[in-house]
């Protein structure tokens, strides 16, 4: 028998229209382009992975890259990474209409079983695309040394109003001649006391601080204040 | 006209639509749409097959026809797995939405009976009805969404002037009008003699281009 | 033009032959097909009436094969034509037909009428193979093709439609599809084409030029479930897929093809893939009934 709608989990509520019950804490990674999204997905997910069960939801812009790229390192079990289509808007689908990646989450349940923390990395947009609250309960926003350092200097909402501002590719600053000092003054200024860290991912450099941060977040979650 | 129709037909409506192609994608890819005008023939083709049948289901869900029922009936004129995954996906996105749009008993015992998802039109017509909307506002929302779909995507995949595929949609509203009418009638029709009676028509390019598409290694739609 | 004039003298003399039958149909023909209880296949009903000739061909046993014969070749504006055919439990049978169907002009300004009927009861086997339907210029026929099917019963259908005889535009031409196995409606699907079909039948998202639609419906095989969804590339002249439907063992292959003769081969070999003897056969292939 052809079944397409084989019901593997009968128990689970997915259609309740804000969760409910226990469920994953959901951190979105935004930022522009090529700023190391999923170069820090995969590092948390190597400095997480033995302490919390952890799925990831990548959103494409045009191809299954970014999930590809996380299979082939095996950051994580395959049933683990799901890729959302979206459409050649990717700020829409983590902003304006969030069923897909929603779905995506809720389909990484079913298939990997409870998890704690679903990381989501943004299709990369511009410097405006956040996530939606009804979708993410925490944004980490990735930028780059190289995309310029007057970055956090012109703010916008990603730089602003994330939860966490990550400077990636800080072994670039040199050969890009950006300053770090900066960079740092001019993102405490916009982020009145939100926290900025940084990094250089690929350079196995930083992330502690980054994994340090969504403990306590997972930590203040499990107490019930999250 | 009533405003929840507008927010139901709204293509902001939170409901996954917009990435969709509705087999538009595939048409654009392979040169089968290149301007305004293939889109307009490709719109029209889809509505008076693909479109007719969901405005019926839609419209027949509206009216009180069991939904379950439908379900399988969108199931049989449906033969591409990928356009019934599709269809199911959209409806439990829409379901989601439509939940915390007009929560009604109905949408809850779709989604408890569906947890997968029921068929996007089979929950659009009971969105309808707990929206306080008639059978020929569910046919006219959904008859509508087969053509703006498409046309919202060649936007995007052409680059197409977003006047012309406007000018395109506008043209096509009498044709659209007429479906949802038609669609209507054949919903009622269903009530009373089965749901045989609901229309069956078939675009054989749109199930071998959904097929072909999934197969797609990349693609920027889903569908 | 010549080529109208020349099927309409054709409906001239059909009308002027009286065929149409006291119920009001201009053909008709009923199939019932049994195991005769010696291992073969038996018969016991094989009637034409009117325009619809049937005749038992050989074949191999345990099966019977019957040929729908010439008479019917000529569905005329106005006319109804039915076929029933019944398969018994474990009963083996193969319909073909002799030539392919014309749809031609009629008198009548009413659309010609064609509606098949089949029913396997459980482990019948049907192949339903006849030869295409085309709709010529002018012509209007309406065909519905059902099929009952109960559960362990095989059932391989094909039906092939052709629009317009060689460089002539195309006739109107409707046909719905509707299979139930074990009571149940799991695949319900009418195609219209031709002048007077809705708007954007011939579009992008219709047939896009192609002048041949073929389906192949397979009911039981097991070896259906592992056809390639996908059969042919964009850039072959024919387009084609295998969908299995939801709810029974059943796939529908759908192919568009620029003519008939491209349509066939296609077809064919699908054929001949899914009833390749699959590693683990089911009892519904077993060929000992
Ligand atoms: N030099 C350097 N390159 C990095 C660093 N992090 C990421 N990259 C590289 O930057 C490119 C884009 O990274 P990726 O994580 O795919 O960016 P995303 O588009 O934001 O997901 C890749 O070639 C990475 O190897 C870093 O810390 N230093
Ligand atoms: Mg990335």
């Amino acid at each position: 028998m052809h079944q397409d709608h084989p019901e593997v989990f009968p128990q689970r509520h997915t259609m309740s229209a804000s969760g409910g019950g226990r469920r994953a804490l959901r951190v979105g990674l935004g930022g522009p382009v090529g700023s190391g999204k999923t170069a820090t997905v995969a590092a948390l997910c190597r400095a997480l992975r033995d302490e919390v069960a952890i799925g990831v939801v990548t959103n494409d812009i045009y191809t299954r890259e970014d999930a590809d790229f996380l299979l082939r390192q095996a950051v994580l079990a395959p049933e683990r990474i799901t890729a959302v289509e979206t459409g050649a808007c990717p700020h829409t689908a983590i902003r304006d209409d969030i069923s897909a990646n929603l779905e995506a989450v809720e389909d990484l349940e079913e298939q990997a079983g409870p998890l704690d923390l679903v990381l989501l990395e943004s299709g990369g947009d511009n410097l405006t695309a956040t996530f939606s609250k009804g979708l993410v309960d925490v944004q980490i926003f990735v930028i780059d040394v190289a995309g310029g350092d007057d970055i956090p200097r012109k703010g916008g909402p990603g730089v602003t109003t994330s939860d966490l501002l990550v400077v990636n590719k800080v072994d670039l600053a040199e050969h890009v001649g950006a300053d770090l000092d900066r960079m740092a003054t001019d993102a405490a200024a916009q982020r009145g006391g939100l926290p900025t860290v940084f990094t250089s991912v690929a350079r196995g450099q930083g992330i502690e601080p980054v994994a340090a941060w969504i403990r306590e977040r997972l930590a203040r979650k499990a107490a019930g204040a999250a | 006209m009533s405003a929840a129709l507008l927010l139901l037909a709204d293509g902001r409506f939170p409901a996954g639509g917009h990435a969709h192609s509705g087999g538009a994608e595939t048409a654009v890819a392979e040169g089968r749409i290149t301007d305004a005008a293939t889109l307009a023939e490709f719109c029209r083709g889809r509505l008076h097959t693909t479109g007719l049948v969901a405005a019926a289901l839609a419209a027949a869900a509206t009216a009180g026809a069991d939904p379950l029922a439908l379900d399988g009936a969108a199931d049989a004129r449906t033969p591409s797995p990928v356009l019934r995954a599709v269809s199911r996906r959209l409806g439990r996105q829409l379901l989601r939405a439509a939940r915390a749009a007009w929560p009604s008993p109905a949408l809850d015992r779709l989604g408890a009976a569906r947890p997968r998802g029921a068929h996007q039109p089979v929950v659009l017509g009971v969105a309808a009805r707990a929206a306080g909307l008639t059978p020929l506002d569910a046919a006219r929302a959904t008859a509508y969404e087969a053509v703006s779909s498409p046309a919202t995507a060649t936007v995007r995949l052409l680059a197409l002037d977003p006047f012309e595929s406007a000018a395109v949609l506008a043209r096509l509203g009498p044709e659209v009008d007429a479906v949802a009418e038609a669609a209507e009638a054949a919903a009622r029709r269903a009530l009373s003699e089965g749901l045989d009676a609901l229309p069956a028509a078939s675009a054989p390019l749109l199930d071998i281009g959904a097929e072909r598409h999934a197969a797609w290694p990349t693609r920027l739609f889903t569908s | 033009m010549s080529g109208e004039r020349g099927a309409a003298a054709t409906g001239d003399e059909r009308t002027a032959g009286g065929v149409r039958t006291a119920s009001g149909v201009t053909g008709a023909a009923r199939i019932r097909a049994v195991p005769d209880g010696r291992g073969g296949t038996a018969l016991p009903l094989l009637t034409g009436e009117g325009a619809l000739a049937v005749r038992r061909t050989r074949t191999a046993p345990p099966g019977a094969a019957v040929t729908l014969v010439g008479a019917m070749s000529a569905p005329l504006g106005g006319d109804r034509l039915r076929v029933d055919v019944e398969v018994g439990a474990g009963a083996r049978l193969t319909v073909g037909s002799a030539a392919a169907t014309v749809a031609l002009p009629g008198r009548e300004r009413r659309p010609a009428a064609y509606d098949v009927r089949l029913t396997l009861a459980e482990d019948a086997v049907l192949h339903w193979l006849p030869e295409p339907v085309i709709a010529a210029a002018g012509s209007d026929l309406r065909m519905t093709m059902r099929a009952e099917v109960a559960p362990g019963a095989l059932l391989v259908l094909r039906e092939e439609l052709v629009l317009g005889r060689h460089g002539e535009p195309p006739g109107r031409l409707v046909s719905r599809l509707t299979l139930t196995v074990d009571g149940r409606t799991v695949l319900d699907q009418e195609l219209a084409a031709g002048r007077g079909a809705a708007p954007g039948w011939d579009g992008p998202a219709g047939l896009a030029g192609h002048r041949a639609a073929g389906q192949l419906l397979l009911v039981g095989a097991e070896g259906a479930t592992l056809l390639p969804r996908v059969l042919t590339t964009r850039a072959d002249a024919v387009q084609a897929a295998a969908t299995p439907l939801a709810g029974a063992p059943a796939t529908l292959v759908t192919a568009l093809a620029p003519d008939a003769r491209e349509l066939r081969p296609l077809l064919i070999r699908t054929l001949h893939a899914a009833l390749a003897p699959s590693p683990h056969p089911r009892p519904a292939l077993a060929t000992a009934p």
